[in-house]
């Protein structure tokens, strides 16, 4: 299979999307003319035209709410906001709007809306432009959050956003977008939302990963192998909705589990999964559900600073040796 | 006009009878503003409409046996019961619904007409917002966008000169708002809101506008509101005699006037109508009355379109 980056793997499902509806169109900051601050919309303009390919002004609040009315009148919009940070510069728009459209109107409103927003620390980026979000979004309900970790999740997740109908917050993680890896070419390939994926199979520990993280995890189960500790690697890949009977059947075959995203560890997606764990897997837990997440302060720019405060491959290792050899 | 003066003051008798659990924002007053302005529309535009909305549904469309209802809390409300006086809409009518976020409707509302500018159809969105709102940054975000891609939009401002509890001169620093418009690139209109002739033609104009691709209008209406910001409102934010000289100015007894100087209605065409709203109203509160309640296990439908399997729960 041929193998193509995270970036062109978005790339490629806005393209087929738009060219299979043409209710399908993006707007959002440089997404036109400069092809996207990250380069992921580049070309899009000379195939589908500055109609549907669209540059906003800096206004989140207004292109974010504008994806909700061109919604509910029929369109599909693709709304992309360059970080993930911005997004509290629309909140009430998502929040009170764009979540609870389709409930406060009776079941009546239609959003088939798709906000493309990055996620994560590029490196130096300091406090405002490293955020991860995702679990700012998953204690309102109405919304669905995607968080994929490869290309042909980041390209099959993302068509089935735009199909769907109700509005997604997608998250692409500004590290993965050079990531190559395998993506198939069937332009009906999607990947269903509510289905966590099997990363590594492993059977002593399971690292439920979220993201960036996926990689890391990887990697530490690398360097435990040689310690002679098998680590099963789990990327829900969707946060909401949330695919628990796998995370579940890991956890009853391997009873130790750490969940590692690069949110802060306070109330991170992780939070929310080792309360459902403690809720409905205790009984084959042999251990505490240890989180990994940033520490609790803002992103700092020094990279001294940021490597010390963001979660990495190491605290995964700390945390599966700590669970193992006791 | 008569039918939304009636419904207001038959809701807020409602609420205080205990069928109507929520706040109600009363529009008694601003008759004008919603019904002319709506009728300046045609049925394939759309509205986005405030907390403050009952004139604008109405004017729109909206039936109120099914309005009524949801107010009551009912399932047979325009929204089951589960959006009440603030969230009511109806996409066939196109209205895009109310709004409890003072300045949440302006980016949808300009959404709406980029929609209809790029599928190159013939209608207009209207969004209605008070001299609060004008002062979110979400009018600012929207007119800015409006104006740059000349979206037919019509910004319709209901200055009734109070933002909640506080006079619209301590909430911005000029009293014209319609001048905002143009740092905007678009034409502001102030016309006198309590005049429901004066309010179509501004609004017509502007529609007119919006469908020849010339863009945004933003009309300031000026007019008052006679009740509190909500019902139970002890109003001590009123200047002294203020509330009697807009009353002097009611728009509903003024078009009365209006309509009986024409040769089309006479004061036994008027009875009429006025009774045949009453007969209306009785009508929408004994459905309402009569309406289920909602079932318990109702409050987990209509989230998602698509709940795979519960899990979003």
């Amino acid at each position: 299979m041929r193998e193509i980056s995270y970036s062109e793997a978005i790339r490629e499902a806005m393209n087929e999307e738009m060219r299979r509806d043409s209710g399908v169109f993006l707007m959002g900051e440089d997404v036109a003319v400069f092809g996207g601050v990250w380069g992921v919309s580049v070309g899009m303009l000379a195939e589908f035209g500055e109609e549907r390919v669209r540059d906003t002004p800096i206004s989140e609040a207004a292109i974010i709410g504008a994806g909700l009315g061109a919604a509910m009148v029929g369109m599909r919009p693709i709304v992309e906001i360059m970080f993930g940070d911005f997004l509290m510069c629309g909140g009430d728009q998502i929040v009170n709007q764009v979540a609870k459209a389709r409930f406060m109107s009776g079941g009546k409103a239609r959003v088939p809306l798709t906000l493309r927003v990055t996620s994560g620390a590029p490196g130096s980026a300091a406090a405002q432009h490293s955020q991860s979000p995702e679990s700012w979004f998953m204690n309102v309900p109405g919304i669905k959050i995607v968080a994929p970790s490869t290309p042909a999740d980041a390209k099959g997740l993302l068509k089935t956003a735009v199909r769907g109908a109700d509005p997604v917050l997608f998250f692409e993680h500004k590290m993965l977008y050079g990531e190559t890896g395998p993506v198939p070419e069937d332009t009906d390939f999607t990947v269903p939302f509510g289905q966590a994926s099997v990363v590594r199979e492993g059977s002593d520990v399971t690292v439920i990963a979220v993201s960036v993280m996926v990689k890391k995890a990887l990697a530490a189960a690398d360097l435990l192998a040689a310690e002679g500790i098998s680590v099963e690697v789990v990327d829900p890949r969707t946060l909401v909705p949330l695919d628990k009977e796998t995370l579940i059947q890991s956890v009853a075959q391997t009873s130790r589990v750490i969940i590692a995203h690069e949110a802060h560890r306070r109330s991170g997606p992780g939070a929310e999964i080792a309360a459902m764990l403690a809720e409905e897997a205790v009984e084959y837990l042999d251990g505490p559900v240890i989180r990994i997440g940033a520490k609790n302060v803002p992103l700092p720019y020094s990279p001294v600073l940021e490597k010390f405060v963001l979660p990495g491959t190491e605290d995964i290792v700390a945390a599966a040796r700590s669970l193992l050899q006791p | 006009m008569a039918l939304v003066r009636e419904f207001e003051l038959r809701a807020i008798e409602e609420r205080r009878g205990g069928l109507i659990p929520g706040f109600i924002h009363s529009c008694v007053g601003q008759e004008a503003t919603a019904v002319a302005a709506c009728a300046a529309l045609s049925q394939q535009d759309v509205i986005t409409s405030t907390h403050r909305g009952h004139g604008h549904l109405l004017g729109k469309g909206g039936d109120p046996k099914f309005m009524m209802a949801e107010l009551a809390a009912r399932s047979s409300g325009y929204c089951l019961g589960r959006g009440g006086s603030l969230h009511i809409a109806d996409f066939d009518l196109g209205i895009l619904g109310a709004n409890g976020i003072v300045g949440g409707g302006f980016p949808i509302a300009t959404g709406a007409a980029l929609a209809f500018q790029m599928r190159q159809e013939q209608r207009v969105a209207l969004t209605f917002f008070g001299d609060g709102a004008i002062n979110e940054g979400t009018f600012h975000e929207s007119a800015n966008l409006a104006g740059l891609w000349k979206l037919p939009v019509i910004f319709f401002c209901e200055n009734n000169l109070y933002g909640e509890g506080t006079p619209q001169h301590k909430q911005a620093p000029i009293a014209d708002l319609a001048r905002r418009a143009d740092g905007y690139g678009f034409p502001g209109v102030i016309v006198d809101g309590n005049d429901a002739i004066a309010v179509y033609e501004a609004t017509k104009e502007a529609h007119r506008r919006a469908l020849a691709g010339e863009g945004p209008t933003l009309i300031e209406a000026k007019t008052y509101r006679f009740r509190g910001h909500y019902e139970g409102d002890p109003q001590i934010y009123r200047k002294p005699g203020e509330l009697e000289a807009w009353q002097a100015r009611d728009p509903v007894p003024a078009f009365r006037t209006r309509l009986l100087a024409t040769d089309l209605f006479d004061e036994e065409k008027l009875a009429e109508i006025e009774a045949s709203v009453q007969a209306e109203l009785d009508e929408a509160v004994a459905f309402a009355a009569s309406a289920p309640i909602p079932v318990a296990e109702e409050a987990l439908q209509g989230i998602y379109a698509e709940t795979h399997e519960g899990l979003v729960f």
